[in-house]
């Protein structure tokens, strides 16, 4: 009798929790909405497909800056993603034992940087060598800063979160799965195939997550990106991104309207990470269905998503 | 048992902290029995440095007033002072007409220190100081003047050896009082920069990239042949920087010091609100990229103790807290506006 009670009650508690979560998740929402209502009901969609940002003449338009952040974030994750799944299988599947732990270790001390840390060394390390690349590519004129400069810089700092999870993938793909590929002859290389295989679709969740790392990236992507509003495939032109735009110009904003348009842009910041989660979980989840995988690595999936 | 002892430490450590609680002066509102006095003020970050220098010093001979200072910039300052949430702002830019009438009394403007505003730039194969002119720094920035070897630049310095570089435009990508300067002086001096980019804290740039801070341009700046962007005074002074002279409305190339800056302000007519632009003053002998900052205060203030021990302050600000100025770098008010701020501070009821 009593322990059913206690029951009812853990879960009513931990209920609760999982229902604060979701309240602050509408709050924001709402909040967002609310802070934003001048610039939404004055520009509307033409908020989100106009290039002209004037705090002067009070003209607000954020494409360049949707444009910035999904560009910078996708250019990141191309470089990142390799580099990051390199690194998780060799630690996993290859690396000698007594390296294993150190190596590890290294990976998830890079996370522990301060971005602002990363910022500098952007700005004295980084952006050199890109101008001298640039230079050397004839660009002109050979800035260093801009969308190469950030787009790496961002691909350094989401390593590590890809490649941990990554990692943590691998080493939960059951051994049986090994053993088997061996029995059957295979190749070390064609082992790891499998294994990688059989996590797929908790590797492309470990993707995902550094995806949304890269999106929301602030003061070491200002520092390097060259904020100037414009939409270009250049990798060499300055451009800008949502979270600059808001950590530049929020302090000084004291015009209503303008202080609005630029809350209107943390709202497409956060419809945008929500869309992007969406369909990741979407493509997890229909790889799922196509491979039918089995039970363990589906769960471990689903953590790495959420 | 593990437990146990956490519950002893956490039990230690509360008991420690009661004394110190005590200690401390409550905050706002409202006095403690001592009598002391704590107000809170926040607003622009570029005279930060001297108003910390200034609570400092001036709490040292007055221990009963503790006076809180947040360098949240401009807009945050005149923001918090609307909504009251301080006693008093600051900003580097004065308040718009729009501005005064959204807040919920009559606010006054109080010139504290002058700053100034300096162009620096960076190329290859140049030490000379180059000479620059208010319609050629427009159009450097509107983007329409591309080359360093560009004849604009070449008839203002004659004799200097320009390589035929391209000119990488840096500007301030944060909303900043020196962002507003700068504007406000190219504005004056170019039609076209005023038409097509105008005066604000932020603005829309059409040429060149943004770099965060006076660290962010300098930096920038620095690391890139054929730049130029421009920074703060005091920053170029505390880093030893070189930076170009500037041609003032009477047609003077003038470079920047505390001096030709503190003439800058002389040389305008003071309304009786403060509220003045002094970019490209009349003065011979005026650097023209120059401005106030302002102190923001409520001419009706409810809270008349907190009232009277800043407008102490403030006296002893404007005539003994002017020698702290040149030393960090700011120009000190001319003694034509102290006189004038001293009146007009007792307005204030």
């Amino acid at each position: 009798m009593k322990r059913s009670s206690d029951d009812r009650r853990f879960r009513l508690g931990t209920g609760a929790f999982a229902a604060f979560v979701l309240l602050i998740v509408v709050g924001i929402a709402f909040e967002l909405t609310r802070q934003s209502m001048l610039s939404i009901t004055k520009f509307g969609l033409k908020f989100w497909t106009t290039s002209t940002w004037d705090p002067v003449s009070g003209m607000f338009g954020a494409l360049p800056f949707i444009w910035g952040t999904l560009y910078s974030a996708v250019l990141a994750l191309l470089v990142a993603a390799p580099v990051a799944l390199g690194i998780a299988i060799f630690i996993s599947e290859l690396s000698p034992r007594i390296l294993r732990q150190p190596l590890a270790y290294l990976t998830e001390l890079l996370a522990a940087i301060p971005s602002i840390v990363y910022g500098i060394w952007g700005v004295f390390v980084l952006v050199p060598i890109v101008r001298k690349f640039e230079v050397a590519m004839g660009a002109k004129p050979a800035l260093g800063v801009g969308m190469l400069a950030a787009a790496l810089i961002l691909a350094v700092m989401v390593i590590p979160f890809t490649s941990s999870v990554a990692r943590e993938i691998l080493k939960n793909v059951p051994s049986t799965q090994r053993e088997a590929a061996y029995a059957l002859g295979a190749t070390r290389w064609e082992a790891i195939k499998v294994a990688i295989g059989f996590g797929k679709s908790g590797i492309i969740g470990a993707v995902m997550l550094g995806f949304g790392r890269a999106l929301g990236e602030t003061i070491a992507v200002t520092m390097v990106i060259g904020n100037a509003p414009q939409v270009t495939a250049s990798l060499f032109k300055p451009q800008y991104t949502m979270a600059a735009v808001i950590a530049n110009e929020f302090s000084e904003a004291a015009d209503e309207l303008y202080l609005h348009a630029l809350i209107e842009i943390g709202l497409l910041l956060f419809i945008i990470t929500i869309v992007v989660n969406m369909l990741s979980r979407l493509l997890i989840w229909s790889m799922k269905r196509r491979v039918a995988a089995p039970v363990p690595v589906a769960l471990v999936a689903e953590e790495v998503a959420a | 048992m593990k437990l146990k002892s956490f519950l002893v430490l956490m039990s230690i450590g509360l008991a420690a902290c009661q004394p110190n609680e005590l200690k401390t002066p409550p905050g706002t509102p409202g006095t403690s029995a001592s009598g002391s006095l704590t107000i809170n003020g926040a607003g622009a970050t570029f005279p930060y440095p001297i108003y910390s220098k200034w609570f400092d010093e001036y709490q040292k001979s007055h221990p009963d007033i503790h006076i809180n200072y947040q360098s949240i910039g401009s807009g945050g300052g005149i923001k918090q002072l609307t909504a009251q949430t301080v006693f008093f702002g600051a900003s580097d830019g004065p308040m718009t007409d729009a501005q005064l009438q959204a807040a919920p009394g009559a606010i006054l403007h109080f010139p504290t220190v002058l700053g100034g505003v300096v162009p620096v730039y960076n190329i290859e194969g140049v030490a000379a100081p180059l000479r620059f002119s208010g319609a050629l720094l427009a159009d450097i920035y509107l983007g329409k003047v591309t080359k360093w070897n560009d004849p604009a630049i070449a008839q203002i310095n004659p004799g200097v050896q320009l390589p035929a570089a391209d000119i990488i435009v840096v500007h301030r990508s944060d909303g900043s009082g020196t962002n507003y300067i700068f504007c406000d002086f190219l504005s004056k001096v170019s039609a076209e920069f005023e038409k097509k980019v105008g005066v604000a804290t932020s603005v829309n740039w059409p040429a060149g990239v943004g770099a965060k801070g006076n660290e962010g341009v300098s930096g920038l700046v620095r690391q890139t042949p054929g730049a130029i962007g421009y920074v703060e005074l005091i920053y170029a002074l505390q880093n030893k920087m070189p930076f170009g002279s500037v041609q003032n409305k009477a047609g003077q190339f003038i470079t920047a010091s505390l001096q030709s800056v503190t003439i800058a302000a002389a040389g305008v007519t003071m309304p009786d609100d403060f509220r003045v632009s002094i970019t490209n003053s009349d003065a011979v002998d005026a650097y023209p990229i120059a401005s106030f900052t302002w102190l923001l205060l409520y001419q009706h203030p409810t809270d008349k103790a907190r009232s009277k021990a800043m407008i102490d302050f403030f006296k002893w600000a404007l005539k003994d807290g002017q020698t702290f100025a040149p030393s960090l770098g700011y120009a000190p008010l001319p003694q034509v506006v102290v006189a004038k701020e001293m009146q007009a501070l007792s307005k204030i009821q």
